[in-house]
C-alpha cells in the first residue's frame, strides 16, 4: 500500500483536526482543574480523623480506580440523562466524567503530597493560633501541591492521552478529528499514523517539560 | 426505574443466554490481559534493564522504546497495530486481531514496566553491581545473579498495580473487534435496552478481576518480601 | 375560550370544547400549544435518515419529514409561531427521553418492535430498512449461503450483530465475525481485506459504497437478511398526537411530497460531501406508505 499525505493540507487541519484538538485540550484542562480540586478535597477527607469522612472518600477512590475509564464514560453517558431528565451531549458528559474519574487519581497523588509535609509544621501552625483550614490553606497544601507538581502534571499527560476514549460516546476529540478526516479523504491509514505522530509530539514534549521542572524543583528543595 | 434481571436469561439469538455470553466475554478480558501482561513483563524488563547498562546504545534503545510507547494513547496504538501496520506490510494481515491487541496492550504496558524495572535496579546500592563485577561475574551474570533478583522483589507492588491496570486497559480492545466485557456491555445494551443492569454486571466483573489480582499479588508480595527493608515485614 | 367564559356560557363553551377541541387540548398537543415549541429528537448519524451538519443543524429524510409534520400541527393548532427545537438522542437514551417528556417526536432510525411498543408508540412506518451484505466486486460470495467459513464484518452496537447471529444459527453455518467500532471502520475491514463481507442496513451500505475511493470495487448483494420497519417515535397513550402525526404523513404520501423527499435524500447528492446514496425506493417502503400501519418488526416476514 502506498502512503500519500498530499491530502493533508491546512484545510484539513483547520476543518477537522483543530476542532478536535481544541476539545481534547479543553477536556484535559477542565478535568485537570476540577479533578485536582475535587481530588484534594477527597484526599483531605481520607486523611481526616472522622470515620464518616474517611469511608466515603476511600470508597470513591477505590471504586473508580477499579473500573475501566471506558466503562465510567459509558456509565455517565447512560445515567446522567436518566438522573437529570435531559441529555447533556457527549462533550459535557465527558467533561463531568473525566473530572469525577480523574479526581480519584489526583486525590491519591495529593494524599501522598500532604503526607510528605512534616507533622511538626502543622503543630507549629496550630501553635501560632491557626485553625485547621488555615493550616491547610497556608502551610500544608501549598507545599503538597508544589512537591507533587511533576506527578500531577504527569497524570495530566496521561489524562490527555485518555481523552481519546471519548469516542465511545461519540464526542469529537483530537483522534476523532483525524478519523473523520481519514474517512472523508479515504485515507484512514495515513490519518491514524498522523494521529499517532501528533499525540507523540505533544505528549513527549510535555513530559520533557515536566522532567525539566522536576529537576528544578529537586534543586530548590 | 424498575429492575429486569431476567434479561441475562434471554436468548441472544444464537442459542446461548446473555449470561453465558457475558461469561465468555469475561474470559476474553482475562485472556487478553494475561497474554498482554506476559508480553509487557518480557519487553518491559528487557528495556528497563537495557536502560541501566553502561552501554550507551542500549540505554538509547531502552529510552526510545519507553518514550515511544508511553507517549501515544493506547487506543491509537491499537489502531496502529490493527489498521496501519497490516496495510503497510500485507503479509501481516493474516495476524489475528487477538495478537494485534495483545501486542498493542503489551507494548504500551511494557513502557511503564520498563520505568519500574529501571527504578528498581537504580534503587539498589551501586556497590552491588561493582561487587558482582569484582568477583569476576560478567555483566549479564551480574544482572542475573545479583541485581535482578533484588530489583524484582522491590518492584512487586508497582507491578501489581500495572497488572490491575492491564485488565482495565483491556477494555479498549473492543474497538478492534475483541468480544470482551466492554464490547459485551455496548452490544448487549443496544440489543436489550437494559443498560443499567448490563453495565452493573459488567462493572461487578471488573471489580472481581481487580480484587482477585490484588489478593494474588498480596500473597506474592508476602513471599518475596526482602527482610530488613521498610515494608519488608518483621 | 376566554370570551365565552366571560360571557357566562359555560355550558355551551364546555360542549363546544368537547366537540371540537377536547382531543387537541391534551397530552403532547397541549404541551406544544402551551409552550409554543416542539422538541424533535434526532440522531447525529443515521445515514440519510437523520444526521448532523454540525452547529446544531440536523437534516435527513426523517428530519425533513418531521419538520413538515411540525408545520402541519402548527396549522391544525392555529398557532402563529412554532419553534422547532432539536435534541440529539442516542440509542441508549431515546426511549427514556421520550417517556419523560424531553422529546415530543423522535425522527431518527428507530425500529418499531414489540419490546419498544411496551414503552412508546410509533407513527406509521415511513421507511423499511433491509439488512444486506456488501462484498468486493470480484468476490465469489453471492448470498448468505456463501459466507460459510468466511470472515464477516458488522458494527458494534447495532442490531445487525443480532441479525447475523440469528442467520448463522438458522442456516447452521460457521463464519468468523469481526466488529468495527463504527460503520466506516467496518467498511475499512472489508476494504483492507480483513473481512470478506460486511452486513448492515442497506441504506448505510449504499452510503458507504457511494463514498468509497472507487464505488465500482464493491457490490451490494440482492439477498435481504432482515426487514425492519423504521418509524417516528411518539409518546405512548397519546392517540390525539399520534393521529395528527399520521394524518400529516398520509397527506405527504398523497401529495407525493414524501416521495420527493425520498428522492432528495436517497437519490440526489446530499451534504456534506455531495455524494449520492443511490438507493431507489424499495417495494417494502412503498407498501408501507400505501398501507399506513404500525406493525412491529416481528410481523414482517423476509421476502
Amino acid at each position: 500500500m502506498n502512503l500519500t499525505f498530499a491530502f493533508f493540507d491546512w484545510g484539513v487541519v483547520s476543518g477537522f483536526i483543530l476542532k478536535g484538538l481544541v476539545f481534547s485540550v479543553q477536556l484535559t484542562l477542565v478535568a485537570m482543574v476540577g479533578g485536582i480540586a475535587l481530588g484534594t478535597l477527597i484526599a483531605l477527607m481520607r486523611l481526616s480523623s472522622k470515620r464518616w469522612l474517611v469511608l466515603p472518600a476511600a470508597a470513591y477512590v477505590n471504586t473508580l480506580r477499579s473500573i475501566p475509564l471506558v466503562m465510567v464514560i459509558l456509565w455517565f453517558f447512560l445515567l446522567i440523562p436518566l438522573l437529570i431528565g435531559r441529555p447533556l451531549g457527549a462533550e459535557i458528559s465527558a467533561m463531568i466524567t473525566f473530572t469525577v474519574f480523574e479526581a480519584a487519581y489526583y486525590s491519591e497523588i495529593m494524599r501522598a503530597g500532604i503526607q510528605s509535609v512534616p507533622k511538626g509544621q502543622v503543630s507549629a501552625g496550630y501553635a501560632v493560633g491557626m485553625n485547621y483550614a488555615q493550616c491547610m490553606r497556608f502551610i500544608v497544601l501549598p507545599q503538597a501541591f508544589r512537591n507533587m507538581l511533576p506527578v500531577l502534571l504527569t497524570q495530566t499527560i496521561i489524562l490527555f492521552q485518555d481523552t481519546s476514549l471519548v469516542y465511545a460516546v461519540g464526542a469529537y476529540d483530537l483522534l476523532k478529528g483525524f478519523e473523520v478526516a481519514g474517512k472523508n479523504f479515504n485515507r484512514p491509514v495515513e490519518t491514524y499514523l498522523l494521529a499517532a505522530l501528533v499525540y507523540f509530539v505533544i505528549c513527549f514534549s510535555l513530559s520533557m517539560l515536566v522532567r525539566q521542572l522536576q529537576r528544578r524543583i529537586a534543586i530548590i528543595r | 426505574m424498575s429492575w429486569d434481571w431476567q434479561v441475562f436469561f434471554q436468548d441472544t439469538g444464537s442459542g446461548q443466554t446473555y449470561f453465558n455470553w457475558m461469561m465468555s466475554a469475561w474470559g476474553w478480558t482475562l485472556l487478553v490481559s494475561a497474554c498482554a501482561l506476559v508480553v509487557a513483563l518480557a519487553f518491559g524488563s528487557l528495556m528497563g534493564i537495557l536502560r541501566t547498562t553502561p552501554v550507551r546504545a542500549f540505554v538509547w534503545i531502552g529510552n526510545a522504546w519507553t518514550e515511544l510507547f508511553r507517549n501515544i494513547p493506547l487506543l491509537v496504538q491499537i489502531f496502529l497495530w490493527y489498521h496501519v501496520i497490516p496495510s503497510l506490510f500485507r503479509p501481516l494481515q493474516a495476524v489475528p486481531d487477538f495478537i494485534a491487541v495483545v501486542i498493542a496492550l503489551g507494548f504500551f504496558t511494557s513502557a511503564r514496566i520498563s520505568e519500574q524495572v529501571k527504578a528498581g535496579i537504580q534503587a539498589l546500592p551501586r556497590g552491588q553491581r561493582y561487587a558482582g563485577l569484582a568477583v569476576g561475574l560478567t555483566l549479564p551474570q551480574t544482572y542475573r545473579y545479583v541485581l535482578l533478583p533484588m530489583a524484582f522483589r522491590i518492584i512487586v507492588p508497582p507491578l501489581t498495580s500495572e497488572s490491575m491496570n492491564i485488565v482495565k486497559n483491556s477494555s479498549v480492545a473492543f474497538a478492534v473487534s475483541i468480544t470482551e466485557l466492554t464490547f459485551f456491555a455496548m452490544q448487549a445494551q443496544e440489543e436489550t435496552a437494559r443498560g443499567v443492569e448490563i453495565y452493573l454486571a459488567v462493572t461487578f466483573l471488573y471489580f472481581i478481576s481487580a480484587f482477585a489480582i490484588n489478593r494474588v499479588a498480596a500473597v506474592v508480595e508476602k513471599r518475596v518480601r526482602v527482610p530488613g527493608m521498610i515494608g519488608g515485614g518483621k | 375560550m376566554k370570551f365565552l367564559s366571560k360571557t357566562g356560557f359555560v355550558l355551551i363553551a364546555a360542549l363546544f370544547a368537547l366537540a371540537a377541541h377536547a382531543q387537541q387540548l391534551t397530552g403532547t398537543l397541549k404541551k406544544i400549544k402551551d409552550s409554543g415549541t416542539i422538541v424533535i429528537g434526532t440522531r447525529e448519524s443515521s445515514g440519510a435518515l437523520a444526521f448532523t451538519l454540525g452547529d446544531g443543524k440536523y437534516v435527513g429524510f426523517h428530519v425533513e419529514m418531521c419538520e413538515r409534520i411540525a408545520k402541519d400541527i402548527q396549522r391544525d393548532l392555529k398557532m402563529a409561531k412554532l419553534d422547532i427545537k432539536y435534541q440529539p438522542v442516542t440509542s441508549q437514551n431515546r426511549i427514556p427521553l421520550m417517556q419523560n417528556g424531553t422529546v415530543d417526536l423522535e425522527c431518527g432510525s428507530t425500529t418499531n418492535n414489540t419490546a419498544r411498543q411496551k414503552d412508546v408508540a410509533f407513527a406509521m412506518t415511513t421507511y423499511v430498512e433491509e439488512g444486506r451484505i456488501v462484498v468486493k466486486a470480484n468476490s465469489p460470495i453471492k448470498g448468505i449461503a456463501d459466507l460459510n467459513g468466511k470472515t464477516v464484518a458488522t458494527t458494534t452496537g447495532t442490531t445487525s450483530v443480532q441479525t447475523l447471529r440469528k442467520n448463522k444459527r438458522a442456516a447452521n453455518m460457521d463464519f468468523k465475525e469481526v466488529f468495527g467500532k463504527d460503520h466506516a471502520d467496518s467498511f475499512l475491514l472489508l476494504e483492507s481485506g480483513r473481512a470478506d463481507a460486511f452486513v448492515m442496513d442497506g441504506q448505510i451500505l449504499a452510503g458507504l459504497v457511494s463514498k468509497a475511493k472507487n464505488p465500482a470495487d464493491f457490490k451490494i448483494l440482492g439477498e435481504i437478511l432482515s426487514v425492519e420497519p423504521i418509524a417516528c417515535m411518539v409518546r405512548k397513550d397519546d392517540p390525539a398526537f399520534q393521529k395528527a402525526v399520521d394524518a400529516s404523513i398520509v397527506a405527504m404520501v398523497k401529495s407525493g411530497d414524501l416521495a420527493k423527499m425520498y428522492d432528495k435524500w436517497f437519490m440526489q447528492p446530499i451534504p456534506p460531501a455531495n455524494t449520492k446514496v443511490g438507493l431507489p425506493l424499495s417495494d417494502a417502503t412503498k407498501n408501507a406508505w400505501m398501507n399506513p400501519n404500525t406493525k412491529p418488526m416481528e410481523e414482517y416476514a423476509l421476502p
